[in-house]
């Protein structure tokens, strides 16, 4: 016998799950014109001290869509299975928990299986990317310094010095850097820091039709990154981890790790 | 069984790859040679355990040859290896791995100039009884140096003795540091724990000891010459006490993990239940650890002698090497089973031929031997026939 209640929620739940695959297809064309802009525009008048960036995450807008994903891919040439972002769905049950990523969540996500559906506690979406870690541990370890912190907070790979060995993929705790198959030194998500410098925002960020996904800079009262961070009601991924996390998230469940 | 009540197997996109795979796993493992095989001379050189007298000159060269191929594996992970100085010229001093380049060519030069002390009356020898060719190269050898005066043995035996000396502390550091570039992660479960340089020490002194007897056995079957069993008796007592030593801080390790019941155990638990289970559980710990210790007590309680302790030596000595060989293996691989997903665990599959396959790797494995029969060819290296006739 079902409550109307859990009802309600179902119907909430199989949107959810089954809403990524239509949303991706219908935002298509928003990632064209959002991607033409990113070669314009030169980044004189940008002073790197004078910003405080974070990245917000919004769990409960997420669709899992796989726009952002597409965007990153396109915009940063990250070779095929591999990732800078993914989005990772989850299913709570009483049983436990059910995870996927199907190809990082680049093209949705299927409909999910009718037996696990009907144990679903709660289900979500969750995006993933790197942390830009205050107290980065893959900057600490890098044998060479490829590996650093900029003056504005990103933590960014020198392509022409890493050494490729590796190290930075197993100090990261998130699983976000990867030993780049083309051009084989280590790679991860840059927060865009190319657009960035040019008053831009990542590509992730213009190419996601739920706002799920923000940037912005702290120092600025009017950003609303700025108000996020003074509601105080963020969580970071891994806090036993100590690292730092710059990239906050919003409405984060107990579950996601 | 899955980790944190994961329903299925679920990895992080970017852990779908193990990174650091047979190249990382044999690293540690030439480099724990080097540090076992040289603290067995030095157990001869400074601590005067007599009976190594004869092996002390033996384990410096295996030593050295090891040495020279420490780093060769590391050479060919990289993924840039033609940078690979900028590890000397930009090092970054907050990482663990930055000073490896110092401390192993700093350990480097320390073996070669103990060598060359040891050596250099033969060098002076050589070059005075050959001509051409030859004495071209022997008196190179002698680094310009030609008189060998009693007076000057005696410096070379105390410079030794103090080279020795220094060296028991790098050797220790040499290898301890690599058990902290893994021991330091705090991001892998299997890997995080300060016990971890002295698990990588202890277990490098079971393996260049091991190592030891097994070489010296063999080159003296190969040339028909005796053996000095009370040295091997020696040896097999020293290596018992580290393999007792070895084998309790990796249990205590693990069993801390299990009765702490923390975060640590919700991985390792599945890991060693699942992934690890045949290398870890039976492999390294049931048939390689315990049996060469049980037949390690035997030799050492029972004071088996010549043959039979010959082959029992020998016996529990291969059983060590491949087991520090599995435990390397273990440590490596078995960390990146874990997927930073805490929620599944990724596979690793062995290839042959790449880069980082099984045939490479053998390869570099069978280099130092290689080297040390091209040495002994020149070099005397062992020098108690008549000692060990007269018996
Ligand atoms: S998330 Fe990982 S790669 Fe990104 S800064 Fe933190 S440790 Fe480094
Ligand atoms: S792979 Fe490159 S960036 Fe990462 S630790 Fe090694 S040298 Fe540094």
């Amino acid at each position: 016998m079902k409550q109307p209640e859990t009802n309600g929620r179902r119907v909430f739940l199989s949107k959810l799950l089954g809403g990524g695959v239509a949303a991706a297809g219908a935002l298509m064309g928003l990632r064209a014109p959002a991607l033409a802009k990113v070669l314009e525009g030169p980044d004189e008048g940008f002073d790197p001290g004078e910003h405080d960036y974070v990245f917000v995450v919004d769990i409960q807008k997420c669709i899992g869509c796989g726009n952002c994903v597409r965007a990153c891919g396109i915009e940063n040439n990250v070779p095929e299975g591999q990732f800078r972002t993914w989005i990772e769905r989850y299913v709570v049950t009483h049983e436990g928990v059910h995870v996927d990523s199907p190809e990082g969540g680049m093209n949705g996500f299927e409909a999910i299986d009718p037996a696990l559906r009907e144990q679903a506690i709660n289900a979500f979406f969750v995006p993933k990317l790197c942390n830009h870690c205050a107290e980065a541990p893959c900057v600490q370890v890098c044998p060479v310094g490829a590996t650093f912190t900029s003056p504005e907070g990103f933590v960014l790979v020198d392509p022409e010095h890493c050494i490729g060995c590796g190290y930075c993929i197993q100090a990261c705790p998130y699983g976000v850097r990867f030993m780049n198959k083309e051009r084989r030194v280590a790679d991860k998500c840059t927060w865009c820091y190319h657009r960035i410098r040019r008053g831009q925002q990542p590509a992730c960020v213009t190419v996601c039709p739920t706002g799920s996904r923000s940037f912005g800079d702290t120092r600025d009262e009017n950003d609303p990154v700025a108000q996020i961070l003074k509601d105080d009601q963020w969580d970071v991924l891994k806090p036993g981890m100590h690292t730092q996390c710059q990239v906050l998230y919003v409405g984060l469940p107990r579950v996601v790790v | 069984m899955l980790p944190n009540e994961s329903l299925v197997n679920f990895i992080f996109p970017n852990n779908a790859h193990i990174d650091w795979s047979l190249m990382i796993v044999i690293y540690p493992y030439i480099t724990g040679l080097v540090a076992g095989a040289f603290v067995v001379s030095s157990l001869y050189h400074v601590f005067r355990i007599r009976e190594f007298e004869g092996i002390a000159r033996f384990a410096l060269v295996a030593a050295f040859c090891f040495g020279l191929f420490a780093a060769v594996p590391l050479l060919v992970h990289l993924a840039q290896p033609q940078r690979a100085f900028n590890i000397f010229f930009t090092t970054h001093l907050t990482s663990a791995m930055s000073v490896f380049g110092y401390v192993y060519s700093s350990y480097m030069v320390l073996l070669m100039v103990e060598l060359w002390l040891t050596y250099r009356d033969y060098f002076i020898e050589r070059a005075k009884e050959t001509s051409g060719l030859q004495r071209v190269v022997w008196t190179a050898l002698t680094l310009g140096v030609t008189e060998y005066t009693p007076e000057s043995a005696r410096i070379d035996y105390r410079l030794t003795t103090f080279l020795a000396a220094i060296g028991i502390p790098w050797a220790c550091v040499l290898h301890g540091y690599v058990g902290f570039i893994f021991g330091s992660v705090k991001a892998n479960a299997w890997w995080a724990t300060p016990l971890q340089p002295i698990i990588f020490l202890m277990s490098a002194i079971v393996s260049g000891m091991a190592m030891l007897c097994l070489m010296y056995s063999f080159v003296r079957w190969r040339t028909g010459r005796p053996y000095d069993y009370a040295m091997i008796r020696k040896l097999m007592t020293f290596l018992w006490g580290f393999v007792i030593i070895d084998f309790t801080i990796e249990v205590l390790e693990v069993f801390y993990v299990y009765y702490e019941h923390g975060h640590h155990w919700s991985l390792i638990g599945p890991l060693l239940s699942g992934p690890l289970y045949n290398s870890f559980v039976i492999t390294q710990m049931l048939i390689l650890s315990a049996i060469p210790f049980l037949v390690l007590a035997v030799v050492v309680i029972r004071a088996i002698d010549r043959k039979p302790l010959l082959y029992l030596a020998n016996f529990a000595s291969l059983l060590l090497v491949l087991q520090v060989l599995v435990m390397r293996f273990n440590v490596v691989i078995g960390g990146q089973n874990i997927s930073k997903s805490d929620r599944g665990f990724a596979t690793f599959h062995f290839e042959i031929l790449a880069k980082e396959g099984v045939l490479p790797a053998l390869i570099i494995l069978a280099a130092p031997f290689v080297v040390y029969y091209i040495l002994s060819r020149f070099i005397p290296i062992f020098d108690d026939d008549e000692r060990l006739t007269a018996r």
